[in-house]
């Protein structure tokens, strides 16, 4: 995998959003004060009429947001997603999903790969804390261009939709031409001995730990699961049944996070040996993001060592 | 139209105790201290239409105090958004009266609320997008004094003030009682005019249980420009049934047969 570009996931959303203002009067965007970290600055700067910025009110952001929906528009609320999913819980829950209103939540500094600014800013919790609600869609894209497209995608979903997506810049693996559907995994690359589902930037690492396990004959099934609800409960069970053990990987929580929810379709479906790339119940720190990765065993090296724990309890 | 409305808050005031007593349990104080509010905006103030609950340009109503849904239920079911039969269904399994407003439930609610704190921020929103359309509907959210304990209210005090949201009115029902006892000796929330003044706001104060002043303080609101207005309604809990005036006792308790009696006898 040489050669490979790196873009920051954000810079997705706000292409996204740039494209969505160009053509439609009723997409608004909102922001709480770091526009210019979410790149909802782009929007501000090229479509002001499109923009709100709330100050730093994460629960009053999201109350307008309904209203403004209420009325007939469709808001982005933008923010980082540990204050969006944990600040505005409530107003998320009560107002939004209970509504079932056109709100897009997008949850950015997702992960532990925030880096420097440490724990309280690295949002572990958001996917749990999101799924969990009635009428939420939740999608954690792989790179900028599928957050791009999974920004204007949504954009005429029934009910809320909550996305999250990194800060730093990391492996773009699609292309323009590569399909994304909302509620699918896709399958990017085929494979016998393992299947792996992963989210956000960690699909990447995937790819990298099928090119080093195929030296050994080990032959990884890798799925982009950006859709973690509505989940893709047809293609998780096809794979736990034709391949016999999954492998997880997520910049989150193992609790409730992707772990939980394709665990929830296999043991009610399919039960087949399970091994989880994830934070371990704790919280992260400050740190250069690739070393935080590597020290939280989030990369390559982890899914190769949950790959081969899980080919041993398949056997 | 005064006598009227008169007459019809004494109807709702029935109502409601009927209802929550069939229910066994709801809020009456909360929601007897806000009946000659919403009696006003619905039969007179507001531009809605119960033939067409979804009208794009109908003017909104945010009962951000979730609680006095009783209240609510009555001045729709009178309005004619559903049939009065409805309202002895109030809290019961399957019945579109849930506890607190469920918006896609029943025709005429703007929201669902119950979470406190929630509602003025919608109401911004709603404003917002009147604008953004060019639409002339207002937008009125009901407040109790205990909830704007909720830090959001400030939140969106200080939001409708920075987008001059004239198309905004506040109505902060001041009964002064809350669950646990008087604002005063929980959390004081005085001098509640001056603190919207301070936000920005357009402030009128006014005796809530007066038609007359509540109709001249709603065109008030509707002249002022450039800025939302608040409307600080001096009321009494439990408004009307002597027993339960002012006690916070009444907040959320539902009157049994003998209470019931008493009550109605005292409203009649």
């Amino acid at each position: 995998m040489k050669d490979v570009k790196y873009v920051p996931q954000r810079d997705g959303y706000g292409y996204g959003l740039l494209e969505l203002c160009k053509t439609r009067e009723d997409i608004l965007v909102l922001d709480a004060d770091v526009a210019a970290s979410t790149r909802t600055n782009w929007v501000r700067d090229q479509y002001p009429d499109h923009f709100y910025n709330l100050g730093i009110s994460e629960q009053d952001m999201v109350g307008t947001a309904a209203g403004l929906a209420l009325g007939g528009m469709i808001p982005y609320v933008s923010t980082y997603g540990v204050f969006l999913s944990g600040r505005a819980f409530d107003q998320m829950r009560t107002t939004v999903c209970y509504n079932n209103l056109k709100v897009r939540f997008g949850g950015a500094h997702a992960g532990i790969s925030v880096g420097p600014d440490g724990a309280t800013h690295q949002a572990l919790e958001d996917i749990a804390l999101a799924r969990v609600l009635p009428n939420m869609t939740v999608i954690a894209p792989c790179d900028s261009e599928e957050t791009r497209k999974a920004v204007i995608a949504a954009a005429d979903l029934d009910g809320p939709v909550y996305f999250r997506f990194g800060r730093e810049a990391v492996p773009v693996v699609t292309d323009e031409s590569t399909p994304f559907q909302i509620g699918k995994a896709r399958l990017v690359q085929n494979g016998k001995d393992c299947a792996v589902f992963a989210c956000g930037a960690m699909v990447y690492e995937a790819m990298a730990a099928a090119e080093e396990l195929a030296k050994e004959g080990i032959s990884l099934r890798i799925f982009d699961l950006h859709t973690i609800k509505p989940i893709d409960e047809e293609t998780i069970l096809a794979a736990a049944s034709e391949c016999g053990c999954i492998v997880t990987a997520e910049e989150h929580q193992i609790s409730a996070g992707l772990y939980s929810a394709v665990a929830e379709v296999v043991v009610k479906g399919c039960p087949v040996p399970m091994e989880a790339v994830a934070v371990q119940n704790s919280f992260g720190q400050s740190g250069p993001p690739e070393a935080l990765m590597e020290k939280y065993g989030l990369n390559a090296a982890g899914i190769i060592g949950a790959v081969r724990k899980v080919l041993e309890r398949k056997a | 139209m005064h006598t009227d409305l008169l007459d019809l808050c004494r109807q709702m005031r029935q109502d409601i105790l009927e209802m929550i007593h069939a229910a066994g349990s709801g809020h009456p104080g909360g929601s007897l201290s806000c009946v000659e509010i919403l009696a006003t905006l619905y039969f007179d103030v507001m531009r809605v239409d119960p033939t067409k609950p979804d009208d794009p340009n109908r003017d909104r109503f945010l009962l951000s105090k979730g609680h006095a849904a009783p209240a609510l239920y009555c001045a729709l079911a009178h309005k004619g958004f559903f049939d009065r039969s409805l309202l002895p269904t109030l809290r019961s399994l399957g019945s579109p009266l849930q506890g607190h407003p469920h918006m896609s439930s029943l025709p005429g609610l703007d929201c669902s609320s119950g979470s406190l704190g929630q509602g003025l921020s919608i109401a911004n929103g709603l404003a917002l997008a009147a604008k953004k359309q060019g639409r002339n509907y207002r937008t009125y959210c009901l407040m109790g004094d205990g909830e704007v304990q909720e830090g959001q209210v400030w939140e969106a005090a200080m939001t409708a003030a920075q987008f001059g949201l004239d198309n905004v009115c506040a109505i902060v029902d001041n009964n002064g009682v809350q669950l646990d006892g008087t604002t005063a000796e929980i959390m004081n929330v005085e001098p509640l005019g001056d603190k919207f003044r301070a936000f920005g706001w357009h402030v009128v104060g006014v005796d809530g249980h007066d038609i007359k002043a509540l109709q001249l303080a709603f065109q008030l609101a509707a002249t002022t420009k450039g800025r939302p207005t608040a409307i600080i309604a001096q009321t009494v809990k439990g408004k009307g049934v002597s027993f339960m005036e002012n006690l916070c006792a009444w907040h959320g308790k539902s009157p049994n047969q003998e209470e019931l009696a008493a009550a109605l006898a005292e409203i009649k």
